[in-house]
Protein backbone atom coordinates (compact mmCIF):
# COMPACT_ATOMS: atom_id res chain seq x y z
CA UNK A 1 0.00 0.00 0.00
CA UNK A 2 1.39 3.39 -1.02
CA UNK A 3 1.83 5.71 1.94
CA UNK A 4 1.05 9.42 2.15
CA UNK A 5 4.33 11.32 2.38
CA UNK A 6 4.78 13.70 5.32
CA UNK A 7 7.49 16.19 4.41
CA UNK A 8 9.25 18.87 6.47
CA UNK A 9 9.98 22.04 4.50
CA UNK A 10 13.06 23.90 5.70
CA UNK A 11 13.59 27.52 4.74
CA UNK A 12 17.13 28.79 4.28
CA UNK A 13 18.06 32.42 4.67
CA UNK A 14 21.69 33.56 4.66
CA UNK A 15 22.88 30.10 5.66
CA UNK A 16 20.51 29.67 8.59
CA UNK A 17 17.09 28.07 8.92
CA UNK A 18 14.12 30.37 9.44
CA UNK A 19 10.35 30.03 9.70
CA UNK A 20 7.78 32.62 8.70
CA UNK A 21 4.17 33.52 9.42
CA UNK A 22 2.27 34.47 6.25
CA UNK A 23 5.63 34.88 4.47
CA UNK A 24 6.74 37.53 7.02
CA UNK A 25 8.02 37.66 10.63
CA UNK A 26 10.95 35.37 9.95
CA UNK A 27 12.29 33.68 13.05
CA UNK A 28 15.69 31.96 13.22
CA UNK A 29 15.21 28.29 14.06
CA UNK A 30 18.70 26.84 13.81
CA UNK A 31 21.60 25.44 11.86
CA UNK A 32 20.59 23.55 8.71
CA UNK A 33 23.11 20.69 8.95
CA UNK A 34 22.18 20.03 12.53
CA UNK A 35 18.49 19.98 11.60
CA UNK A 36 19.18 17.57 8.74
CA UNK A 37 20.93 15.18 11.11
CA UNK A 38 18.00 15.25 13.53
CA UNK A 39 15.44 14.72 10.75
CA UNK A 40 17.52 11.86 9.36
CA UNK A 41 17.56 10.16 12.78
CA UNK A 42 13.80 10.57 12.95
CA UNK A 43 13.52 8.80 9.58
CA UNK A 44 11.47 11.46 7.85
CA UNK A 45 9.86 10.51 4.54
CA UNK A 46 11.56 13.30 2.62
CA UNK A 47 13.00 16.78 3.12
CA UNK A 48 12.46 19.93 1.09
CA UNK A 49 15.00 22.77 1.29
CA UNK A 50 14.04 26.16 -0.05
CA UNK A 51 16.50 29.03 -0.17
CA UNK A 52 14.05 31.91 0.09
CA UNK A 53 16.47 34.74 -0.64
CA UNK A 54 18.30 33.12 -3.58
CA UNK A 55 16.02 34.51 -6.31
CA UNK A 56 15.59 37.89 -4.61
CA UNK A 57 19.35 38.34 -4.30
CA UNK A 58 20.22 36.65 -7.59
CA UNK A 59 22.31 33.98 -5.84
CA UNK A 60 23.26 30.61 -7.36
CA UNK A 61 22.61 27.36 -5.47
CA UNK A 62 25.35 26.55 -2.93
CA UNK A 63 26.57 23.18 -4.23
CA UNK A 64 29.08 22.60 -1.44
CA UNK A 65 26.34 22.95 1.13
CA UNK A 66 23.96 20.73 -0.86
CA UNK A 67 26.60 18.03 -1.19
CA UNK A 68 27.17 18.11 2.54
CA UNK A 69 23.45 17.68 3.18
CA UNK A 70 23.14 14.86 0.64
CA UNK A 71 25.88 12.83 2.29
CA UNK A 72 24.04 13.02 5.63
CA UNK A 73 20.61 12.12 4.33
CA UNK A 74 19.29 8.67 3.57
CA UNK A 75 15.95 9.87 2.30
CA UNK A 76 14.91 11.83 -0.81
CA UNK A 77 15.80 15.50 -0.92
CA UNK A 78 14.36 18.40 -2.85
CA UNK A 79 16.16 21.71 -3.28
CA UNK A 80 14.64 24.96 -4.47
CA UNK A 81 15.90 28.52 -4.67
CA UNK A 82 17.43 30.62 -7.43
CA UNK A 83 17.17 28.02 -10.20
CA UNK A 84 16.74 29.81 -13.52
CA UNK A 85 18.00 27.48 -16.26
CA UNK A 86 17.78 23.79 -17.16
CA UNK A 87 21.60 23.61 -17.20
CA UNK A 88 21.93 24.52 -13.52
CA UNK A 89 19.80 21.53 -12.53
CA UNK A 90 22.40 18.99 -13.65
CA UNK A 91 24.92 20.05 -11.01
CA UNK A 92 22.32 19.96 -8.26
CA UNK A 93 21.18 16.42 -9.12
CA UNK A 94 24.81 15.34 -9.39
CA UNK A 95 25.62 16.08 -5.75
CA UNK A 96 22.92 13.66 -4.61
CA UNK A 97 19.75 15.77 -4.52
CA UNK A 98 16.80 13.87 -6.09
CA UNK A 99 14.52 16.70 -7.07
CA UNK A 100 14.72 20.38 -7.79
CA UNK A 101 11.89 22.75 -7.01
CA UNK A 102 11.24 25.70 -9.29
CA UNK A 103 9.00 28.59 -8.34
CA UNK A 104 9.61 32.07 -9.82
CA UNK A 105 11.30 30.79 -13.00
CA UNK A 106 8.41 28.40 -13.72
CA UNK A 107 6.00 31.31 -14.00
CA UNK A 108 8.39 33.58 -15.87
CA UNK A 109 9.64 30.92 -18.26
CA UNK A 110 7.44 27.81 -18.60
CA UNK A 111 9.56 26.69 -21.59
CA UNK A 112 12.42 26.10 -19.18
CA UNK A 113 10.22 23.65 -17.29
CA UNK A 114 9.46 21.63 -20.45
CA UNK A 115 13.14 21.52 -21.29
CA UNK A 116 14.04 20.36 -17.78
CA UNK A 117 11.41 17.61 -17.80
CA UNK A 118 12.68 16.32 -21.15
CA UNK A 119 16.24 16.32 -19.94
CA UNK A 120 15.98 15.03 -16.37
CA UNK A 121 12.62 13.25 -16.28
CA UNK A 122 9.31 14.09 -14.59
CA UNK A 123 10.30 12.65 -11.25
CA UNK A 124 13.22 15.07 -10.84
CA UNK A 125 11.25 18.22 -11.57
CA UNK A 126 9.00 19.76 -8.97
CA UNK A 127 7.26 23.12 -9.27
CA UNK A 128 5.99 25.09 -6.31
CA UNK A 129 3.43 27.87 -6.31
CA UNK A 130 2.63 30.34 -3.55
CA UNK A 131 -1.03 31.32 -3.69
CA UNK A 132 -3.09 34.03 -2.00
CA UNK A 133 -6.75 34.96 -2.21
CA UNK A 134 -7.42 38.55 -3.32
CA UNK A 135 -10.22 40.74 -1.90
CA UNK A 136 -12.60 39.43 -4.56
CA UNK A 137 -12.03 35.86 -3.40
CA UNK A 138 -9.95 34.92 -6.45
CA UNK A 139 -6.70 32.99 -6.00
CA UNK A 140 -3.48 34.42 -7.49
CA UNK A 141 0.09 33.14 -7.76
CA UNK A 142 2.86 35.12 -6.09
CA UNK A 143 6.55 34.69 -6.88
CA UNK A 144 9.85 35.95 -5.42
CA UNK A 145 9.06 34.63 -1.93
CA UNK A 146 5.58 36.10 -1.95
CA UNK A 147 6.66 39.63 -2.86
CA UNK A 148 5.44 39.74 -6.46
CA UNK A 149 1.82 39.23 -7.53
CA UNK A 150 1.74 37.66 -11.00
CA UNK A 151 -2.10 37.64 -11.08
CA UNK A 152 -1.86 34.15 -12.62
CA UNK A 153 -4.65 31.73 -11.87
CA UNK A 154 -3.22 28.74 -9.92
CA UNK A 155 -5.57 26.18 -11.48
CA UNK A 156 -4.78 27.01 -15.11
CA UNK A 157 -1.09 27.25 -14.29
CA UNK A 158 -1.22 23.83 -12.58
CA UNK A 159 -2.85 22.35 -15.70
CA UNK A 160 -0.07 23.85 -17.83
CA UNK A 161 2.61 22.35 -15.57
CA UNK A 162 0.85 18.97 -15.60
CA UNK A 163 0.89 19.01 -19.41
CA UNK A 164 4.56 19.98 -19.39
CA UNK A 165 5.22 16.71 -17.52
CA UNK A 166 6.11 18.10 -14.09
CA UNK A 167 6.16 15.22 -11.58
CA UNK A 168 5.03 17.10 -8.53
CA UNK A 169 3.42 20.42 -7.63
CA UNK A 170 3.76 21.98 -4.18
CA UNK A 171 0.86 24.31 -3.44
CA UNK A 172 1.60 26.69 -0.60
CA UNK A 173 -1.03 29.00 0.84
CA UNK A 174 0.46 32.35 1.85
CA UNK A 175 -2.53 33.19 4.08
CA UNK A 176 -2.24 29.92 6.00
CA UNK A 177 1.59 29.86 6.21
CA UNK A 178 2.85 29.56 9.77
CA UNK A 179 -0.63 29.88 11.31
CA UNK A 180 -0.81 26.17 12.21
CA UNK A 181 -4.59 26.39 11.85
CA UNK A 182 -4.95 23.92 9.01
CA UNK A 183 -4.34 23.78 5.26
CA UNK A 184 -6.36 25.59 2.64
CA UNK A 185 -8.08 22.47 1.30
CA UNK A 186 -10.22 24.52 -1.07
CA UNK A 187 -7.42 25.52 -3.45
CA UNK A 188 -5.80 22.08 -3.18
CA UNK A 189 -9.08 20.48 -4.24
CA UNK A 190 -9.56 22.87 -7.17
CA UNK A 191 -6.13 21.82 -8.43
CA UNK A 192 -6.21 18.06 -7.72
CA UNK A 193 -9.52 17.80 -9.57
CA UNK A 194 -7.82 19.02 -12.74
CA UNK A 195 -4.35 17.42 -12.78
CA UNK A 196 -2.78 13.95 -12.72
CA UNK A 197 0.57 14.80 -11.15
CA UNK A 198 1.37 14.51 -7.46
CA UNK A 199 0.13 17.51 -5.48
CA UNK A 200 1.80 18.38 -2.18
CA UNK A 201 -0.22 20.55 0.21
CA UNK A 202 1.77 23.15 2.14
CA UNK A 203 0.99 26.02 4.50
CA UNK A 204 -0.99 25.91 7.72
CA UNK A 205 -0.35 22.45 9.19
CA UNK A 206 -0.50 22.35 12.97
CA UNK A 207 -1.23 18.68 13.59
CA UNK A 208 -1.80 15.31 11.93
CA UNK A 209 -5.54 15.88 11.76
CA UNK A 210 -4.95 18.84 9.44
CA UNK A 211 -2.91 16.52 7.25
CA UNK A 212 -5.63 13.89 7.17
CA UNK A 213 -8.20 16.58 6.24
CA UNK A 214 -6.29 17.94 3.27
CA UNK A 215 -5.73 14.44 1.91
CA UNK A 216 -9.36 13.47 2.37
CA UNK A 217 -11.02 16.74 1.36
CA UNK A 218 -8.38 18.23 -0.91
CA UNK A 219 -7.10 15.08 -2.60
CA UNK A 220 -3.46 15.89 -1.80
CA UNK A 221 -0.99 13.09 -2.54
CA UNK A 222 1.51 14.33 0.06
CA UNK A 223 1.59 16.85 2.88
CA UNK A 224 4.33 19.29 3.86
CA UNK A 225 4.82 21.45 6.91
CA UNK A 226 7.30 23.85 8.48
CA UNK A 227 6.19 25.23 11.85
CA UNK A 228 4.66 21.93 12.97
CA UNK A 229 8.10 20.28 12.85
CA UNK A 230 10.23 23.09 14.27
CA UNK A 231 8.09 24.73 16.94
CA UNK A 232 6.74 23.40 20.19
CA UNK A 233 3.95 24.82 22.34
CA UNK A 234 2.06 28.11 22.32
CA UNK A 235 5.21 30.17 22.77
CA UNK A 236 6.69 28.65 19.60
CA UNK A 237 9.86 27.40 21.27
CA UNK A 238 12.23 25.89 18.74
CA UNK A 239 12.19 22.09 18.97
CA UNK A 240 12.58 19.74 16.03
CA UNK A 241 10.04 16.92 16.03
CA UNK A 242 8.44 14.45 13.65
CA UNK A 243 5.55 12.04 14.22
CA UNK A 244 6.35 8.35 14.70
CA UNK A 245 5.77 5.85 11.90
CA UNK A 246 2.77 4.46 13.79
CA UNK A 247 1.22 7.90 14.29
CA UNK A 248 1.52 8.63 10.58
CA UNK A 249 0.15 5.24 9.60
CA UNK A 250 -2.82 5.52 11.94
CA UNK A 251 -3.59 9.04 10.73
CA UNK A 252 -4.04 8.10 7.11
CA UNK A 253 -5.45 4.60 7.44
CA UNK A 254 -8.40 5.71 9.58
CA UNK B 1 35.50 -4.79 -4.17
CA UNK B 2 31.93 -3.66 -4.77
CA UNK B 3 31.62 -1.79 -8.06
CA UNK B 4 28.74 0.63 -8.68
CA UNK B 5 28.44 0.70 -12.45
CA UNK B 6 28.71 4.21 -13.82
CA UNK B 7 26.95 4.59 -17.14
CA UNK B 8 26.06 8.22 -16.73
CA UNK B 9 22.60 7.71 -15.25
CA UNK B 10 21.38 7.93 -11.73
CA UNK B 11 22.38 9.11 -8.38
CA UNK B 12 25.53 7.06 -7.86
CA UNK B 13 26.79 9.25 -5.05
CA UNK B 14 23.95 8.38 -2.73
CA UNK B 15 24.53 4.63 -3.11
CA UNK B 16 28.19 5.13 -2.23
CA UNK B 17 27.18 7.38 0.69
CA UNK B 18 25.00 4.68 2.16
CA UNK B 19 27.61 1.95 1.65
CA UNK B 20 30.14 4.20 3.42
CA UNK B 21 27.71 4.65 6.28
CA UNK B 22 27.46 0.87 6.79
CA UNK B 23 31.23 0.44 6.48
CA UNK B 24 31.42 -1.08 3.01
CA UNK B 25 34.03 0.09 0.53
CA UNK B 26 32.86 0.61 -3.00
CA UNK B 27 33.95 2.20 -6.22
CA UNK B 28 31.95 4.04 -8.87
CA UNK B 29 33.35 2.98 -12.24
CA UNK B 30 32.80 1.98 -15.85
CA UNK B 31 36.32 0.63 -16.28
CA UNK B 32 36.18 -2.86 -17.82
CA UNK B 33 39.08 -4.17 -15.76
CA UNK B 34 37.56 -2.96 -12.50
CA UNK B 35 34.24 -4.52 -13.44
CA UNK B 36 35.97 -7.80 -14.34
CA UNK B 37 37.62 -7.91 -10.93
CA UNK B 38 34.52 -6.92 -8.94
CA UNK B 39 33.17 -9.30 -6.30
CA UNK B 40 29.75 -7.64 -6.32
CA UNK B 41 28.10 -5.37 -8.83
CA UNK B 42 25.41 -2.73 -8.41
CA UNK B 43 23.55 -1.53 -11.50
CA UNK B 44 21.77 1.72 -10.62
CA UNK B 45 19.89 4.02 -12.96
CA UNK B 46 17.37 6.79 -13.26
CA UNK B 47 16.00 7.91 -16.61
CA UNK B 48 14.70 6.27 -19.73
CA UNK B 49 15.17 2.64 -20.85
CA UNK B 50 16.66 3.31 -24.30
CA UNK B 51 18.96 5.94 -22.88
CA UNK B 52 20.21 3.36 -20.37
CA UNK B 53 20.74 0.59 -22.92
CA UNK B 54 22.54 2.84 -25.39
CA UNK B 55 24.81 4.19 -22.64
CA UNK B 56 25.74 0.62 -21.64
CA UNK B 57 26.35 -0.16 -25.30
CA UNK B 58 28.48 2.95 -25.91
CA UNK B 59 30.70 1.99 -22.97
CA UNK B 60 31.05 -1.62 -24.25
CA UNK B 61 29.52 -2.80 -21.02
CA UNK B 62 26.81 -5.13 -22.32
CA UNK B 63 29.12 -8.00 -23.27
CA UNK B 64 31.40 -7.52 -20.26
CA UNK B 65 28.49 -7.49 -17.82
CA UNK B 66 26.83 -10.51 -19.42
CA UNK B 67 30.08 -12.48 -19.15
CA UNK B 68 30.44 -11.45 -15.52
CA UNK B 69 26.83 -12.08 -14.50
CA UNK B 70 25.74 -15.05 -16.63
CA UNK B 71 29.01 -17.01 -17.03
CA UNK B 72 30.92 -16.10 -13.86
CA UNK B 73 27.77 -15.75 -11.77
CA UNK B 74 28.91 -12.62 -9.94
CA UNK B 75 26.11 -11.33 -7.68
CA UNK B 76 24.49 -8.22 -9.08
CA UNK B 77 21.86 -5.87 -7.68
CA UNK B 78 19.83 -3.78 -10.12
CA UNK B 79 18.15 -0.69 -8.69
CA UNK B 80 15.13 1.03 -10.31
CA UNK B 81 16.00 1.44 -14.02
CA UNK B 82 18.92 -0.94 -13.35
CA UNK B 83 16.34 -3.63 -12.49
CA UNK B 84 14.27 -2.86 -15.59
CA UNK B 85 17.31 -3.06 -17.90
CA UNK B 86 17.76 -6.70 -16.80
CA UNK B 87 14.44 -7.61 -18.46
CA UNK B 88 13.90 -8.45 -22.14
CA UNK B 89 12.38 -5.13 -23.19
CA UNK B 90 10.32 -2.15 -22.06
CA UNK B 91 7.20 -0.36 -23.22
CA UNK B 92 9.22 2.80 -22.63
CA UNK B 93 11.58 2.16 -25.53
CA UNK B 94 12.44 0.09 -28.59
CA UNK B 95 15.89 -1.28 -27.72
CA UNK B 96 16.18 -4.83 -26.35
CA UNK B 97 17.10 -5.10 -22.66
CA UNK B 98 19.86 -7.25 -21.18
CA UNK B 99 17.38 -10.14 -21.09
CA UNK B 100 18.89 -11.86 -18.04
CA UNK B 101 15.49 -12.64 -16.58
CA UNK B 102 12.22 -13.83 -18.08
CA UNK B 103 10.38 -10.55 -17.65
CA UNK B 104 9.29 -7.42 -19.47
CA UNK B 105 8.97 -3.79 -18.36
CA UNK B 106 5.52 -2.24 -18.65
CA UNK B 107 3.90 1.14 -18.09
CA UNK B 108 1.84 1.74 -14.96
CA UNK B 109 -1.81 2.51 -15.54
CA UNK B 110 -3.30 5.38 -13.53
CA UNK B 111 -5.73 3.80 -11.08
CA UNK B 112 -8.48 5.68 -9.31
CA UNK B 113 -10.18 2.71 -7.58
CA UNK B 114 -9.75 3.39 -3.85
CA UNK B 115 -8.04 6.76 -4.34
CA UNK B 116 -5.98 8.41 -7.06
CA UNK B 117 -2.63 6.74 -7.80
CA UNK B 118 -0.73 9.27 -9.91
CA UNK B 119 2.00 8.02 -12.28
CA UNK B 120 4.94 8.17 -11.65
CA UNK B 121 4.59 6.61 -8.23
CA UNK B 122 6.68 8.79 -5.95
CA UNK B 123 6.87 7.84 -2.32
CA UNK B 124 7.13 5.13 0.31
CA UNK B 125 5.50 1.76 -0.09
CA UNK B 126 5.49 -1.55 1.75
CA UNK B 127 6.75 -4.79 0.28
CA UNK B 128 5.42 -8.33 0.66
CA UNK B 129 8.23 -10.84 0.84
CA UNK B 130 7.35 -13.62 -1.61
CA UNK B 131 10.35 -15.83 -1.03
CA UNK B 132 12.66 -15.82 1.90
CA UNK B 133 16.19 -15.58 0.57
CA UNK B 134 19.39 -14.24 2.20
CA UNK B 135 18.57 -10.73 0.97
CA UNK B 136 15.70 -10.65 3.52
CA UNK B 137 17.76 -11.76 6.55
CA UNK B 138 16.58 -9.96 9.71
CA UNK B 139 14.34 -7.54 7.80
CA UNK B 140 12.41 -5.10 9.96
CA UNK B 141 8.74 -5.92 10.31
CA UNK B 142 6.77 -3.71 7.92
CA UNK B 143 9.83 -2.85 5.85
CA UNK B 144 9.11 0.10 3.59
CA UNK B 145 11.08 1.62 0.75
CA UNK B 146 11.16 4.75 -1.40
CA UNK B 147 9.92 4.31 -4.97
CA UNK B 148 10.06 6.62 -7.99
CA UNK B 149 8.87 5.01 -11.21
CA UNK B 150 6.36 5.09 -14.04
CA UNK B 151 7.19 1.59 -15.35
CA UNK B 152 7.23 -1.75 -13.53
CA UNK B 153 8.58 -5.23 -14.19
CA UNK B 154 6.28 -8.08 -15.10
CA UNK B 155 7.96 -11.39 -14.27
CA UNK B 156 6.84 -14.49 -16.19
CA UNK B 157 8.31 -17.11 -13.88
CA UNK B 158 6.49 -16.88 -10.51
CA UNK B 159 9.52 -18.42 -8.76
CA UNK B 160 11.55 -15.31 -9.57
CA UNK B 161 9.29 -12.97 -7.61
CA UNK B 162 11.07 -11.76 -4.48
CA UNK B 163 8.91 -8.80 -3.39
CA UNK B 164 5.48 -7.61 -4.34
CA UNK B 165 3.98 -4.17 -3.76
CA UNK B 166 0.66 -2.53 -4.38
CA UNK B 167 0.01 0.69 -6.26
CA UNK B 168 -3.56 0.50 -7.47
CA UNK B 169 -2.62 -3.06 -8.51
CA UNK B 170 -0.13 -5.67 -7.33
CA UNK B 171 3.22 -5.71 -9.08
CA UNK B 172 6.68 -7.22 -8.69
CA UNK B 173 8.85 -4.80 -6.72
CA UNK B 174 11.80 -7.18 -6.49
CA UNK B 175 13.04 -10.31 -8.25
CA UNK B 176 15.76 -12.83 -7.53
CA UNK B 177 16.94 -15.38 -10.07
CA UNK B 178 20.20 -17.23 -9.30
CA UNK B 179 22.81 -14.48 -8.72
CA UNK B 180 20.61 -11.73 -10.19
CA UNK B 181 18.59 -9.46 -7.90
CA UNK B 182 16.54 -6.47 -8.99
CA UNK B 183 14.61 -4.00 -6.84
CA UNK B 184 12.29 -1.30 -8.12
CA UNK B 185 12.76 0.96 -5.09
CA UNK B 186 15.79 2.97 -3.96
CA UNK B 187 17.44 1.28 -0.96
CA UNK B 188 19.98 4.13 -0.87
CA UNK B 189 17.11 6.53 -0.02
CA UNK B 190 15.25 4.23 2.36
CA UNK B 191 16.87 4.83 5.77
CA UNK B 192 17.61 1.72 7.88
CA UNK B 193 15.45 -0.49 5.66
CA UNK B 194 17.69 0.19 2.69
CA UNK B 195 20.85 -0.19 4.77
CA UNK B 196 19.70 -3.64 5.84
CA UNK B 197 19.04 -4.72 2.25
CA UNK B 198 22.39 -3.44 0.96
CA UNK B 199 24.26 -5.04 3.84
CA UNK B 200 22.51 -8.37 3.20
CA UNK B 201 23.40 -8.20 -0.50
CA UNK B 202 27.06 -7.54 0.26
CA UNK B 203 27.41 -10.02 3.14
CA UNK B 204 25.18 -12.92 2.12
CA UNK B 205 25.90 -13.37 -1.59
Amino acid sequence: MALIRVIPILLLRNGGLVKSIKFADYKYVGDPLNAVKIFNEKEVDELIFLDITATLEGKKPNLVFLKEIASECFMPLTYGGGIKTADEIKDILKVGIEKVCINSAAVENPEMIKKSVDRYGSSSICVSIDVKKNFLGKYEIYTHSGTKNTKYDPVSFAIEMDKAGVGELIVNSIDADGTMNGYNAEIIKKITEKVNMQVVAAGGAGNLEHMFDVVKHGGASAVAAGSMFVFHGKMRAVLISYPSQDEIKNTFIS
Amino acid sequence: MVVIIDYGLGNLGSIKNMLNKIGIQSEISNDLEKINNAEKLILPGVGSFDNGMSSLNDLNLIEALTQKVIIEKTPILGICLGMQLMTKNSQEGTLPGLGWINAETKKFKTHTNTRKFPVPQMGWNYIDIKKNTPICTDFFSESKFYFVHAYYVETYNPDDVLFQSQYGENYTSGFEYKNIIGVQFHPEKSHKYGMKLLRNFINNY
